[in-house]
Parts: C-alpha cells; sequence; structure tokens
C-alpha cells in the first residue's frame, strides 16, 4: 500500500525541507518515492502544498482529494484547507500558528473562529505549539523540524533513519539546534 | 545509487551526462532550475541571456559551431524564441541541439495555459515528452543522439508537475564528446530564398523519416492489460491515468509526441473496445487520432482547462465514485500571493494608486500590484508590453490621457524587451512615463542575475548596463533616479515626469527585501499616538492587519523596512530592537 503525506503551510515556512527530509527517509527504507513541489510564486506568502507519496511503485506524484494518510499543517487556516484531502481515518498534525491572508488582513474575509475544535469534531487531529518548541530549541526558524518531529513518530520509519537523514541535509552550522528541535517534536505525543 | 532529483535537475544532469558544453536560457518558471543545476557544472558554459530569442540563438550558434548545447525556457519563453526556432528547423544542427519548454497547466505562475506541443508541428521538428525524472535524464540523453542522427533541433516539452516533482534517478558518467568539426557550409546555414527552398525539401523528407522512426521506437510502448479499455497519454497524463486505473486498462504511451505515429496508433485501437485521450490543454493526439479514422473519446469528457488528477480520469473511464472526502460547512477565504514585507515595489504602486494614474503594467513581483488593496495595475499581457502598449494608449487617447499614465517594467523585463519598446516612443515623437522598478535582480522566478546586476549566473563580477546611460542613449533626455520608499519625493518625480511633454524614465531603486544584501532590522510597533486611520493598511503589506478594534504588526512577518513609518500621519509606528 503506498502512503501519502500532505505538506501544507503559507510560502517561507519551510515545508520545502520537511517534504525532502521525508523523501529522503522513505528512500532510505528502499521504497519507491515521489515528492511533488509547486514552485515560483512561493516566497510571496501564498498557500504551499506538497505531496509525498511513497511504496513499491508510486506513478502519480500528485494526491487527491481523501487520499492522504498524513497531513502536516504549518498554519491553522491551511490545515482547514486541506481537510477534503484528508483519507478516513487519517491524520493530521497541526502547527497553532496562524498567519492571516491578505484577504482577512484587509477586511474583505474572515479568519474563520474556532478552527480547532472545528477540525477536532471531524477528524483525528494533534495540535502542536511548534513556535514555542522552536524557541525552546534555541531558533523559531526550526518550526519545520519540530513538525517533522511530530510527524516521525507517527511512520514507521525508526527514530535512528530521521536522525541519519536530518545529518545529511541540514547544514552543519545549525544541526544541534535542529536535532534539539526534532526530539521535542518527536518527543510530544 | 538512486536519489531525488527534481524533473528539472534530471535535466541538467541530462545534458551534463551527453557532454553538452553550452546552456544558454532566460529564466521562467516552471523551466528555471535546469539552467541553475547546469550552472553547477564546471564542465558546461552556462549564461542567463537577456531574453529567449537571444538565449536560443547563443545554443544555435554553439550547436553550429560543434557543440552539443541547449536553451531552456517556460512555454511563453517559446513564443520569444519561435523565430531562430522555425529556421534552425530548415538548416539543422552540428552539435546536437535540444531546447525544454516547461508548459504550466492550471497556471501555477503564468498568464496564459498555451500547449507548447503546436510549435513542433509547426516548426516541423522532433518533440520528446518524458513522465517522470528519469525519463526526464534518458530522453535527454537520447534527443542529443537523435537531434545528430536526424539533423533536427529537439524539443523536450515539460510541465509544471514533471519539472517540480521529484523520483529516483540513477547518476551515470558524462560522454566525453568531442566538438563536431566546423566548415563552412553556405546552402545549409544561409538562408536566403535560394537555399531555404532546398532545405525545406530536406525538412520535408525529414518529417517523413521521423515519421517512420515514431512508429517504433522505445518512447511509444504499448501496455497490454485488459481489451476493454485502451489509454493513450503522454507525459504527467500518462502517470495520473496509470494512477487512476492501473491494470484496468491498457495503454499507448507516447513519449515521442511529434512527429506522432501511425500504424503504432491504429494497432492499439484495433485490439480494445474503446480508446480514450488523455491529454491536458488541446486535443492534439484526439484530433491526430480522428484524422485516422479512429473513434476516440476525448475533450468531450476531459476539459481543455487546467490540470487533470486522477480522480477525474477514474470517474470518467471506469465511472468510479471519488474517495470519500471530508466536506467543510464554511467558505474559507482564499491566501492569494501577495507582495513581501519590505518589498520596494509597495512604495510605488502606493504613489501610483494615491495619484489615481493608469498603469500599464507588465510580468514580475510587481504585478501583484494589481491585487488589492493597492489594485494599481491597469494591464499585464507578456514581457515588455507596459511599455509599448502605453505608447498605443497614448497615441489612441491623446495628450491628456498621456499625463495620467504610466509604464511600470521591472528591471530583467525592460532588459528583456522593455527597451525596443522605449526606442519606439522615443522615435515616434510619444511622451510617455517610464518607471523601472529596479529591485537589483529577477525576483519573480527565484532571484537570477540578469544584465543589470553586475552578476553571471555562475556569481562572477561582470559588466553592468547602466539603466541610465541606455536610456539617455537612445534619446531620453529626462532619466531620474527615486527611492520609492521616500513616498513624498517619489510623488514629486512622477508628477513632475508624467506633467512633462517628452519621453522619461524614472528608475525606482530601491533592492528585493529577501536580497542577503538587504539587511533591515528591527521591527515596527504601533504606538499610543495610533488614531486608527488605518491609512497604513493601504500598504498591503501582510504584516499589518486590523483585528476589528486596533491595528496590529505581526513581529513574526515584519522585517523592519520601516515603509509603513513613512505613510502614518500621526507618528504612531515606531522601529524597536534596531541593531
Ligand atoms: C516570455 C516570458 N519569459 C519569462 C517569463 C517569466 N517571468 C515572468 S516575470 C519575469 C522577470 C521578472 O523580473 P523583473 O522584471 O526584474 O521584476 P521583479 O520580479 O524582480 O520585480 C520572468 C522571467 C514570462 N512571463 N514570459
Amino acid at each position: 500500500m503506498n502512503k501519502s503525506i500532505m505538506i501544507v503551510g503559507v510560502g517561507g515556512q519551510g515545508t520545502l525541507l520537511a517534504s525532502r527530509i521525508l523523501g529522503n527517509v522513505a528512500i532510505s527504507e528502499g521504497y519507491d518515492v515521489k515528492v511533488s513541489e509547486v514552485h515560483g510564486m512561493s516566497q510571496r506568502g501564498g498557500s504551499v502544498v506538497t505531496y509525498v507519496k511513497y511504496g513499491e511503485k508510486v506513478f502519480s506524484p500528485i494526491i487527491d482529494e481523501g487520499e492522504a494518510d498524513i497531513i502536516l499543517a504549518f498554519e491553522l487556516l491551511e490545515a482547514y484547507r486541506a481537510l477534503p484531502y484528508l483519507k478516513k481515518g487519517g491524520k493530521i498534525i497541526v502547527n497553532t500558528q496562524r498567519i492571516s491572508p491578505m484577504p482577512v488582513i484587509i477586511g474583505d474575509k474572515k479568519y474563520p473562529e474556532n478552527i480547532e475544535e472545528k477540525i477536532k469534531e471531524k477528524v483525528d487531529a494533534v495540535f502542536v505549539d511548534a513556535l514555542k518548541a522552536a524557541e525552546e530549541a534555541g531558533n523559531i526558524k526550526a518550526v519545520n523540524v519540530v513538525l517533522i518531529g511530530v510527524m516521525a513518530k507517527n511512520t514507521d520509519a525508526a527514530y535512528e533513519k530521521w536522525i541519519e537523514v536530518l545529518k545529511q541535509t541540514v547544514p552543519a552550522k545549525f544541526l544541534e539546534v535542529n536535532l534539539k528541535a526534532f526530539d521535542l517534536g518527536y518527543n510530544m505525543f | 545509487m538512486k536519489r531525488l532529483m527534481l524533473g528539472n535537475e534530471a535535466i541538467a544532469r541530462g545534458a551534463y551526462e551527453a557532454g553538452v558544453s553550452v546552456v544558454s536560457s532566460y529564466p521562467g518558471t516552471p523551466s528555471t532550475e535546469i539552467t541553475e543545476y547546469a550552472a553547477k557544472y564546471n564542465e558546461i558554459y552556462t549564461e542567463w541571456a537577456p531574453n529567449e530569442k537571444v538565449a536560443a540563438e547563443v545554443a544555435i550558434g554553439a550547436s553550429i559551431a560543434g557543440a552539443r548545447s541547449m536553451s531552456c525556457m517556460k512555454h511563453v519563453g517559446m513564443n520569444v524564441m519561435a523565430d531562430p526556432l522555425f529556421t534552425v528547423s530548415y538548416t539543422g544542427v552540428n552539435g546536437g541541439l535540444v531546447f525544454c519548454v516547461a508548459d504550466d497547466p492550471g497556471m501555477h505562475s503564468s498568464q496564459n495555459e498555451q500547449d507548447s506541443r503546436h510549435y513542433a508541428k509547426a516548426s516541423k521538428t522532433m518533440m520528446l515528452e518524458p513522465s517522470d525524472s528519469a525519463e526526464c535524464k534518458y530522453f535527454v540523453k537520447k534527443a542529443y543522439e537523435l537531434s545528430e542522427k536526424f539533423d533536427t533541433p529537439v524539443i523536450i516539452r515539460l510541465s509544471t508537475r514533471v519539472s517540480h516533482s521529484q523520483s529516483l534517478v540513477e547518476e551515470e558518467e558524462r560522454e566525453n564528446y568531442l566538438l563536431k568539426d566546423y566548415t563552412k557550409n553556405i546552402p545549409k546555414y544561409v538562408m536566403m530564398p535560394g537555399m531555404a527552398r532546398k532545405r525545406h525539401v530536406v525538412v520535408e523528407d525529414r518529417i517523413r523519416a521521423l515519421t517512420a522512426f515514431a512508429e517504433d521506437c522505445e518512447f511509444n510502448k504499448i501496455e497490454m492489460n485488459s481489451s476493454k479499455i485502451g489509454i493513450i497519454a503522454s507525459g504527467i497524463s500518462y502517470m495520473y491515468a496509470k494512477e487512476a486505473l492501473g491494470d484496468k486498462s491498457s495503454y499507448l504511451k507516447l513519449g515521442m509526441v511529434y512527429p506522432l505515429p501511425e500504424k503504432l496508433i491504429l494497432d492499439f485501437a484495433s485490439k480494445v473496445e474503446k480508446v480514450y485521450v488523455i491529454e491536458e490543454l488541446d486535443p492534439i493526439f484526439e484530433q491526430h487520432c480522428r484524422a485516422l479514422g479512429i473513434d476516440v473519446i476525448g475533450k468531450e469528457v476531459f476539459s481543455l482547462l487546467g490540470e487533470y488528477t486522477s480522480e477525474m480520469i477514474k470517474k470518467s473511464v471506469l465511472g468510479e465514485a471519488a474517495s470519500q472526502k471530508i466536506e467543510l460547512d464554511e467558505e474559507i477565504p482564499v491566501r492569494p500571493p501577495v507582495m513581501c514585507a519590505g518589498c520596494p515595489h509597495r512604495g510605488t504602486f502606493y504613489v501610483l494608486k494615491k495619484l489615481n494614474l493608469t498603469v500599464s503594467g507588465d510580468i514580475g513581483c510587481y504585478t501583484l500590484g494589481a491585487a488589492a488593496p493597492l489594485s494599481s495595475l491597469d494591464t499585464t499581457i507578456c514581457m515588455g508590453a507596459s511599455v509599448s502598449a502605453a505608447l498605443g494608449m497614448a497615441k489612441a487617447r491623446g495628450r491628456d490621457f498621456n499625463k495620467k499614465l504610466v509604464s511600470v517594467i521591472g528591471d530583467s523585463t525592460f532588459i528583456h524587451s522593455g527597451i525596443t519598446g522605449l526606442i519606439d516612443i522615443v522615435y515616434n515623437k510619444g511622451s510617455n512615463t517610464v518607471i523601472i522598478l529596479d529591485n537589483s535582480i529577477t525576483g519573480m522566478t527565484g532571484h537570477q542575475e540578469n544584465p543589470t546586476t553586475g552578476y553571471t549566473i555562475k556569481g562572477e563580477p561582470t559588466k553592468q548596463v547602466n539603466l541610465i546611460t541606455l536610456c539617455k542613449s537612445i534619446g531620453v533626455d529626462r532619466v531620474v533616479i527615486a527611492d520609492p520608499f521616500n513616498l513624498k519625493e517619489f510623488e514629486r518625480v512622477v508628477k513632475e515626469e508624467t506633467e512633462a511633454d517628452e519621453p522619461s524614465v524614472i528608475i525606482a531603486q530601491r533592492p528585493c527585501a529577501l536580497l542577503k544584501s538587504v539587511k533591515y532590522t528591527g521591527n515596527c510597533v504601533i504606538n499610543d499616538k495610533c488614531k486608527k486611520c488605518k491609512v497604513c493598511m493601504k500598504l498591503g503589506c501582510p504584516a499589518i492587519s486590523w483585528n476589528g478594534e486596533n491595528i496590529k504588526i505581526d513581529a513574526t512577518q515584519c522585517n523592519g523596512c520601516g515603509l509603513c513609518i513613512n505613510v502614518c500621519p500621526f507618528g504612531a509606528i515606531e522601529k524597536v530592537g534596531e541593531k
């Protein structure tokens, strides 16, 4: 059975690193892997979506609605938006950070209320204050690695595999902070 | 060892392994990374050219001189290089010549979703279309052999999902490709009528030879499963179909999408009860099948618009319902891309909006100046059109209209094709005002150097086009530099230049806030002098928002650029934490 993991967030939050690390862990487990990213305008605060699929043999790099085993959401509203992609029985991991999109900022639209409750009502969800954990690890930019840590716990790959890939992907000078951030996420639940 | 590679990286790897030594391109999503990855190989001379036409011609020259060469572009870039394309089809090549063109179905970051397969047919050249990264690399290497064997440029067609997906690729050694001899060959390379007539005969012979090749080449493959359903598809659509239908259907995968085989398709169609053609965008395979007398199902069920999904294929072909999915019971606000916090373009558009000018727009990060709340751009057509279209507007509506009209164009776009429009203004006695938004980089496509930045793609310092002398030398006497964050002065300059009865250029100079060299520090906060007038919110800065009671500046978004401090009439915004 193929596994489909969807990573959503806001341009600039570091979602690409997360998908690359996950992809490389899946390879080291001997799977066929496809990772799909959309580049280009993503620096400018828009919604960003990446898909990671692995298994015996993967054809399409894209995940359709109702097909994601896990959704890793870097922002609350983006988590809510992505819900239709979650498979029945799937799990969503949500960073509780909120970033207002422009239609909300200019007062055209409202940031929906009580998103956490609404998500909890519908699906199996865990909520993480990754910003706080990243601060604790020593760098607020490590939010993405905290979230990778939380996700890692929800996959079959061993802890050591993740650490190994992390060491290969993250620049040496940030490794210590990132290992700490990963552990905080990994041991959170 | 296999590793994950973007389709675009795999194309560059394929070029490297094929012994390519010259790559010239102009950036454009989703093709840009091919050239950026190529630049990492010391063995490949790589450059950013001013535009796609120049880039293609550099590659053509390198090929004629005996090297294997490449030029890469997005789909609309092929419009710009179409002129040399149609004639290099006549001359053919010496060293292998490959053009990579990346389409963008769904328009993730483009102004249209044209189908570049039409160009292969129109220019009578060979086109290949890979479906994943491993094929990207393999097809490129084969493309060089075929280019030389059939004496033709080869086009590799990509799409966003192939270019920007990563899948497994095995790296191999670089071929030791020796330059082909260069010998003067006037009948082959000088395309004046007498010689071109003879070359046209060669082109038609070549298309026949390529069609015969398409019948049993390794790129076009039949996979027989069920005889009930047959799918004809290429590129990413083939992957969507495989995902959706698996063994429940048979497939004719077309890796060579021009010229198309005839016998092979007839043979496949005869083996299955129903044939579906699944191709994003235009019905090119479908029309080919119909011309062969095959009754296929195509655009009557599959859209001409946007991207396909496995789910829609499953539904249309098997009639199977989609997976159960969660319904949301409220509307969720969209999150469109916005100008970054600290973006220099924000100051420019704030002033243009305030002056209520008609703004002839162009393509780049500044196209976002059309989005609310700045909403100040009036038009966007194609690169360079801001300048020439404004001349047309002024000629159509006259002097008074022109006094309330400006063009805005980025530095890279100005060099790409804005300069020719400006020459038109000077030559034909226009009196337009053109604002060059000089943010010291090609921003939109992810920070590429260009002729105005002073660096090459490999990061080497080089001569820098001086925009002031350039504009003056073509006859624009009024050229001013202004800082778009100095709002008062910028407004004064815009008023003065639009008033003038002669051509003028304003260079709005301030670097992109995402450049490493730009070091804004601290962040802005609202103090108790705030009267809640919301003037600062007219900037459309992603860090500034209204929570129903107060204006707030989000410290995680703000980079301390300070533009909001300049607009606040009450001194209610100040900077903290400055280093
Ligand atoms: C013919 C063509 N080639 C390439 C592109 C892709 N593209 C869009 S804008 C742009 C350059 C933008 O740079 P610049 O003009 O410097 O403005 P900035 O984004 O930095 O504000 C490019 C390469 C395109 N749309 N059309």
